[in-house]
């Protein structure tokens, strides 16, 4: 049964890892639904969140070949109850529709804000889980939406073992 | 050996050949061409101490120095140039990548400023040859190309070995540095050896230990990891019978009375059918293929499966195991010894022995049947194995001559076994051979190959008369894509697509390439023929003709289950 998985990958700083890695999911025909990069609180360890939809028959396999790639130092697998994620979105509506009681009302009700006030436009942004950006998406729609964007899901986990302690590990081994 | 030797004031391409010289390289197989040829000048300078063999075709190159690396042990070194130089690496590089043999490329690159601008010959290698490396890197800078050369090395031949490949702009290769060495024994992202748990061998042990009818099924890890003579004790001190896979052969002495043949596809009937009747399959340094599961769903179900392997990403990766071992055979074989009870099995290992006589019969009796009085493959096998004692090095191509090689060739060295196997790559044998036998000057190498797949690497007979190499070449002839012309009989009724194929008088090939040689069509002169054959102290190509539509059974048909194995 396909689940959602929160695929975490810790790495070395080398170029190519991004590709490295994704060729793993592409020969098993396994499309990513999102991914974000990012350095980690361990100076020249980057971390790759990457969320898909597959088995988890499928995504052990796929998880033992990434571990298996030299430059990885670590992948870990969760499920969405194990891990605290979050996205960002922004969109983008024409400045007139502010005078709208409705928009106001709409930002207040879904803890959004505005990041800034153009003649023409402004940029609201919501902070939040992938249903709730899509949520306010939907009621933003009837203005007309200029323009929107969306991150990846960046995650952390709740188990409370750091890197730094995985890290010593392997250097120990 | 060098591990670190002075600060010496040089340039970068030296610093290639002094870091192939602190890793103890002797032998390179190569082609040069624009954006290599800084090293190949810095090359001239050390001839000496490093030979290099000069291929007709980079494809050549990398499966002659797979053909060194698999009889040797040793890591081969391959040096070709950018852009098509690179990209004719790419066949090798997979078929080293699927059979884990350790291979350290070294390709030239445009200059790094002209990267990406579609240069003369510039190619995207890092992207090309990403998934077919267990490691690559770009070097663009002389002071890190000595620690990019230990550290490719050092991941080529540790673990599970595999390909790397270091691709090296020609402004590094001609850039000034002060070269030193310092030789890599460890990357921390990077477990080349799991520690041994205890416990799982503990688990095998206890299992083991209370078998009835168990059964060992060798790979080619046993040698990746020098592990046979543990192999050997463990399995005398157990009784438990060992079968092989196909690039297992070898790892175990086929004269030992334990051994009971190949499993798999074209294995042997015994193994095969008792893998579904065992109660214990201990594996070892294999990776369960399809080509010898059969149909995973139906494979060693009743069965508790140890599986002792030093890839993580192995174990459960198609079948799931009931004990796992992740460690290096060599250490959890000789642990699993001092755990295990002596024991024999003699009754269950007499019904694969008894069974082999019979499965010999049949095979026997109907090519005799459908082949009367013909020159027919397994024949010629047979004889050569008898001749040269199982003692040569053999190196076979893709499809029929291959797996009857397999099944008549009586393997009793180590390393004596090379051939593709996962990616059965046609073409590979003829170079693969030529690099056997430079890693193996005193030994009978003999390439044995189908007349398909003499055609896609012949020109390496121009390597072979250049550098004097003494390698025997068998050509079964049959005039046919024999593999898949089998399959079109058995499967397509017999609609023979393009798989009857016209050759060359390979003779008379031979003999310009100044390599001797001589056709054989009838049964009666076969005899005669090999010892010359063998006898020649050079390069010897023996032609054979032989039945053009015998085909290689037993057959574990696409899709069945093991135990479904088709005699005809």
């Amino acid at each position: 049964m396909d689940k959602t998985f929160t695929v975490s990958i810790f790495t070395e700083n080398t170029i190519g890892m991004l590709n490295r890695i994704t060729i793993i999911f592409t020969r098993r025909h396994l499309n990513i639904d999102s991914i974000t990069a990012s350095e980690t609180e361990v100076k020249n360890v980057h971390r790759y969140t990457i969320v898909l939809r597959t088995s988890r028959e499928q995504i052990d396999k796929v998880i033992g070949q990434i571990e298996k790639l030299i430059d990885v130092l670590k992948a870990f697998v969760h499920e969405d109850d194990e891990v605290v994620h979050q996205e960002i979105a922004l969109y983008k509506i024409k400045t007139t529709h502010l005078k709208s009681n409705n928009v106001e009302q709409i930002i207040r009700e879904n803890s959004a804000k505005i990041l800034t006030v153009e003649p023409d436009f402004i940029i609201i942004e919501k902070t939040g889980h992938k249903a709730e950006t899509k949520a306010l998406f939907e009621k933003l729609k009837p203005f007309g939406i200029l323009e929107f964007a969306r991150s990846g899901r960046v995650a952390v986990t709740k188990p409370m073992k750091e890197l730094s302690t995985y890290l010593k590990e392997l250097e120990l081994n | 050996m060098e591990t670190t030797v002075l600060t010496v004031k040089t340039t970068g391409s030296d610093a290639v050949i002094r870091s192939l010289k602190a890793e103890g390289v002797t032998t390179i197989f190569g082609y040069p061409g624009g954006a290599i040829m800084p090293i190949y000048d810095a090359l001239f300078h050390h001839l000496e101490e490093v030979n290099h063999i000069l291929v007709r075709h980079e494809q050549g190159a990398i499966h002659a120095a797979q053909g060194y690396a698999r009889s040797s042990g040793k890591t081969g070194v391959v040096f070709s140039t950018s852009g098509p130089g690179a990209t004719n690496l790419i066949t090798g590089l997979a078929d080293a990548l699927i059979d884990s043999t350790p291979v350290v490329c070294i390709t030239g690159q445009v200059a790094s400023h002209l990267l990406g601008t579609d240069a003369f010959q510039e190619s995207d290698v890092m992207g090309i040859t990403m998934p077919v490396t267990k490691w690559n890197c770009q070097v663009t800078k002389a002071k890190d190309i000595a620690p990019t050369l230990t550290k490719a090395f050092y991941i080529a031949s540790s673990g599970r070995p595999g390909p790397v490949l270091v691709d090296i702009t020609k402004d590094a290769q001609f850039e000034a540095i002060d070269f030193h060495y310092e030789k890599c024994n460890s990357v921390r992202s990077y477990q080349s050896k799991p520690k041994l748990k205890l416990e799982q061998v503990q688990e095998a042990a206890s299992l083991l230990n209370v078998a009835k009818k168990p059964l060992m099924l060798v790979g080619q890890g046993v040698m990746l990891s020098s592990a046979e003579n543990e192999l050997l004790t463990f399995a005398e001190k157990t009784g438990i019978p060992v079968a092989s896979t196909l690039l297992g052969l070898g790892a175990f002495p086929a004269n030992n009375p334990l051994f009971v043949g190949m499993v798999g596809m074209h294995g042997n009937f015994a193994p095969n059918v008792k893998t579904n009747e065992c109660d214990v399959l201990l594996a070892i340094g294999m990776r369960f293929d399809d080509r010898v599961t059969g149909d995973v769903t139906r494979y060693a179900r009743q069965a508790k499966v140890i599986h002792i392997d030093i890839d993580a990403a192995e174990i459960n990766k198609i079948i799931k195991v009931d004990a796992p071992i992740l460690a290096d055979a060599k250490e959890a074989l000789s642990v699993l010894t001092n755990l295990t009870e002596n024991r024999t099995h003699s009754k269950w290992l007499n019904e694969f022995h008894q069974a082999k006589k019979e499965e010999l019969q049949v095979l026997s009796t109907n090519r005799k049947k459908y082949f009367p009085d013909e020159l027919r493959m397994d024949l010629v096998i047979d004889l050569l194995s008898q001749k040269t004692n199982g003692n040569a090095v053999v190196v076979t191509d893709v499809g029929q001559h291959q797996m009857m090689t397999a099944q008549f060739y009586q393997y009793n060295q180590t390393k004596s076994n090379v051939t593709s196997g996962g990616l059965g790559t046609m073409g590979f044998a003829l170079p693969a051979a030529v690099g056997a036998k430079i890693a193996n000057p005193e030994k009978q190498v003999v390439a044995i190959i189908g007349d398909g797949g003499f055609q896609m690497t012949l020109q390496e007979l121009g390597t072979m008369m250049q550098n004097n190499i003494g390698v025997k070449i068998i050509i079964l002839n049959n005039g046919y894509l024999g593999m898949v012309r089998q399959w079109q009989q058995l499967f397509f009724e017999k609609r023979y697509s393009f798989t009857d194929i016209q050759s060359p008088d390979f003779v008379a090939l031979a003999a310009s390439y100044n390599i001797k040689g001589q056709k054989v069509e009838r049964l009666e002169d076969l005899n005669k023929a090999l010892d010359k054959f063998l006898n020649t102290e050079n390069a010897y190509l023996l032609e054979v003709k032989v039945s053009r539509e015998d085909n290689v059974f037993p057959m574990v048909p696409t899709g069945a289950s093991v135990a479904e194995i088709r005699m005809q």
